[in-house]
């Protein structure tokens, strides 16, 4: 894959640039100072910086690079962006030493099962090292996008002072920060458009009041988002700043804002096209009459986006009837309500795109879903009771309903108790545009419940007929047989999540032989040994990460790997402290696998052991 | 059906077999998960042993407490734990007390109490005299507290700032979000209200 290729060829630059090799600044005096005539490559080198600027996408920048060295500088001095997929795969000084003129990073640190607890805590992802070298490397830095890394108070301390232009924060799924951190963004960088908090943990040990701290005379904000944070909010504070926000568009509030205080916020704020809506519940004990929202929500003519509901009464929902036309985004995902609730609003929602929804609306809510929602693109389905039940609101019936009304369909999440072969291989052929399949049957090992089979031919349908498949998910009762199709198939397919699937080794073979873009592969509690794992010898540096988690791998096994391909680091971790008594066993827990371009990493904790 | 392990591909025929009722495969999953979470080649006779001390080691770990059926595996269903836990935050509370926090102006750093453990107002007041040692006066209803430095308010669920006293003590209770001892020319202020 080129992202590897490109790692491996930066090492080719730096023996050049050891070797003495010219860069661009010092060719001309080194000819002998004739300033007339410029180093014939210099001129190609420029006219080629001025052509990739245009160039954004990092896939085609990576090719671009490997044409030859002259290139590899250009791009490398043109690229404005760069994403670091996982922060352990390089190093900051790398990175920086690279790519001088650096304005936005996108940077990832722990893999997803991190979201399950299936990671201990501690095990690291910390931006500090990367805030400080790029403190000194990108003083003209303006965006930063962190998602899963282990973010201090002091680390965005750093990060506030160091960068004077600073214009975007997105923190995702982060934790390490709290108000005093969010504080000190919030006064010192004056330039700020972007403050997102999305799913972060944010602790309130410090309780400062950061909503205070913006910009007394004026803010350029135009998207807040903390809906996240889970402790109260100096509304005053918040108001005050709504008001003094002119370009605000985006505005997520958190459930510690009912009703009423939206209410205030909306009036504020007709612009917004992106709104989250707290609690949406009225106050405990109210005292002026009810707010007019259905005004309000007239007002913001430019609404596209609405989300939040958090504590919602279902009375107060059509409140957003006025909305619902021009809507292309809705999350009902922490909104209790049912088929009923929901069917008044959904109605209208013609130009709907992004829908998130809790399976209390039943298949019977999916259907109405199905009838109007003609343009929906992505369909998540959580579930409101996550344990283990033979019988749930939501099945086949919903999902066949879904893909017969929704044939524009790209991504899905479903989550269910029981589901039918039938329902599946009919979105496979209904909605042939799925880009992102992701299925869990809750009832682990659960087969069709019609049929009795295994789900085996509703995946094998999904990636055989789905030919633009780039995520998949998968759950059920699944045998090797899943698992062939998905490698005779799934040729496009990039990541793959498995749970409590598979009969064999052969299962994994299958899919490390035959999905040659895999990237991302997580797995847990599944039958794979050290076999499966030497099958993916030939492939694991053109990866991302593998992450195998009470599976049937053993030490010695992971440790073959290990010394069997450079550039790769073997962690395996003990999560399970509690043993039976005089049980040595050789299997790991977990084993994370990620190729680097650096050593081990010296920020391990003690229960990892990097092979 | 699945196998445990390359060793054993035992066929367990009755997995795959037709049937027109709901499965009923409680009994097979927990072989299977114990042997899992044991990460055993572990021969399916002592599956049922192990499975309860395994379903044990994963319940203290977890976020809700599963019925004693259905074993309860962590990470599982993928979700994060605050959609999990987003339906469920009340009851912990009624388990596990009302804590409040308690700030003093002018402390270095805050206190916690369990309102619970409190029978009315007096013997909250006594307890925030022993803690912050000091003296909180006398409540009365048209001049708040007399004879001290000191007046206790609470913030409310709706963010309002009250003085403490005001409502009938369960009220307080439920409606108690934190409590902060004012001092000084601002707790007169409160007293002295229209």
């Amino acid at each position: 894959m080129s992202e590897a290729q490109a790692q491996m060829s930066e090492d080719d630059a730096d023996l050049a640039a050891a070797a003495g090799g010219a860069s661009i600044r010092t060719a001309v005096v080194t000819t002998g100072g004739d300033y007339s005539s410029p180093y014939p490559d210099q001129v190609l080198e420029n006219v080629l910086e001025n052509v990739l600027i245009f160039l954004t996408s990092r896939r085609d920048r990576n090719a671009v690079s490997l044409v030859c060295k002259s290139w590899y500088r250009a791009e490398a001095l043109t690229r404005s962006e760069i994403y670091i997929g996982n922060c352990y795969s390089v190093s900051p000084r790398r990175a920086a030493e690279r790519f001088r003129r650096v304005r936005s990073v996108v940077l990832k640190g722990k893999p997803r099962f991190a979201d399950f607890s299936l990671m201990p805590p501690d095990w690291g992802a910390h931006f500090a090292p990367w805030v400080i070298e790029m403190a000194e490397a990108y003083r003209g830095l303006e965006k930063l996008y962190l998602k899963r890394m282990n973010v201090t108070d002091d680390d965005l301390a750093v990060m506030a002072r160091s960068f004077g232009n600073f214009r975007e924060l997105v923190l995702v799924c982060c934790e390490g920060f709290g108000t005093a951190g969010l504080a000190v963004v919030a006064s010192k960088c004056r330039q700020l458009r972007v403050f997102d908090l999305i799913e972060a943990e944010v602790s309130d040990d410090d309780e400062v009041d950061w909503l205070s701290c913006f910009p007394e005379s004026g803010t350029c904000l135009e998207s807040l988002i903390f809906d996240c944070v889970e402790f109260p909010i100096n509304f005053d504070a918040l108001e005050n700043l709504v008001a003094r926000s002119r370009s605000l568009k985006k505005l997520r509030v958190n459930r510690f804002v009912n009703l009423e205080q939206l209410h205030r916020l909306m009036i504020l704020a007709p612009q917004l096209t992106d709104l989250g809506t707290g609690s949406f519940s009225p106050q405990d004990h109210p005292i002026d009459q009810e707010p007019d929202l259905v005004s309000a929500f007239t007002a913001c003519r430019s609404l596209v986006s609405l989300s939040g509901f958090r504590e919602t009464v279902p009375d107060y929902l059509p409140a957003v009837y006025p909305v619902c036309a021009n809507i292309t985004s809705l999350n009902f995902s922490y909104a209790n309500i049912t088929a009923d609730e929901l069917k008044p609003v959904i109605r209208n929602c013609h130009k709907l795109q992004i829908f998130w929804v809790l399976d209390s609306v039943r298949d019977e809510g999916l259907q109405a879903v199905a009838a109007t929602c003609k343009d929906l693109r992505e369909l998540r389905v959580f579930p409101i009771d996550a344990t283990e039940d033979n019988v749930g609101p939501v099945s086949d019936v919903g999902l066949q309903a879904i893909s017969e009304g929704c044939k524009k369909l790209e991504s899905i999440l479903y989550f269910c108790q029981q589901m039918t072969n039938a329902a599946v291989i009919s979105m496979s052929n209904n909605c042939p545009d799925l880009v992102v399949f992701r299925l869990c049957i809750i009832g682990r090992y659960r087969p069709d419940h019609s049929t009795g089979e295994p789900m085996d031919e509703g995946f094998g349908a999904i990636v055989k007929n789905c030919k633009k498949l780039t995520r998949l998910a998968v759950s059920g009762l699944l045998t090797d047989k899943a698992f062939s199709y998905i490698g005779q198939y799934g040729k496009l397919v990039r990541t793959l999540s498995f749970a409590f699937a598979g009969d064999s080794d052969l299962g994994l073979k299958y899919v490390l032989e035959g999905c040659s873009k895999l990237e991302k592969l997580e797995i847990r509690d599944c039958p794979f040994g050290d076999s499966a794992l030497r099958s993916g010898l030939h492939h694991y540096h053109n990866m991302r990460f593998l992450w195998m988690s009470t599976c049937r791998v053993t030490r010695q096994g992971c440790r073959e790997i290990a010394q069997q391909i450079p550039r790769v680091i073997v962690e395996v971790f003990r999560w399970n402290q509690i043993l039976e008594e005089g049980e040595k066993s050789d299997l790991v827990d977990t084993l994370y696998l990620y190729r680097s371009l650096e050593g081990p990493r010296a920020d391990a904790p003690k229960f990892v052991n990097i092979l | 059906m699945e196998s445990i392990g390359v060793e054993e591909k035992g066929l367990n025929l009755e997995a795959t077999e037709l049937r027109l009722g709901l499965p009923g495969r409680d009994k097979i999953e927990k072989e299977i998960i114990s042997s899992f979470n044991k990460n055993k080649r572990a021969a399916p006779k002592s599956a049922e042993d192990d499975g309860s001390e395994a379903k044990a080691d994963t319940k203290h770990r977890d976020h809700e407490a599963a019925p004693a059926a259905k074993a309860q595996v962590i990470g599982w269903p993928p979700i994060r734990s605050y959609r999990k836990n987003n339906f469920a935050p009340k009851k912990a509370e009624a388990e596990y007390g009302n804590y409040v926090k308690v700030s003093m102006d002018g402390a270095p750093y805050l206190r916690k109490i369990d309102l619970k453990v409190y029978t009315g107002y007096k013997d909250l007041l006594q307890a925030l005299e022993n803690m912050f040692k000091l003296s909180i006066g006398v409540y009365s209803e048209r001049e708040g507290y007399k004879g001290s430095e000191h007046a206790p308010t609470y913030e409310d669920k709706d963010g309002d700032w009250m003085l403490v006293g005001d409502v009938p003590w369960d009220m307080f209770m439920s409606s108690c979000k934190r409590l902060r001892i004012m001092k000084g020319s601002e707790a007169r202020g409160l007293g002295c209200a229209v």
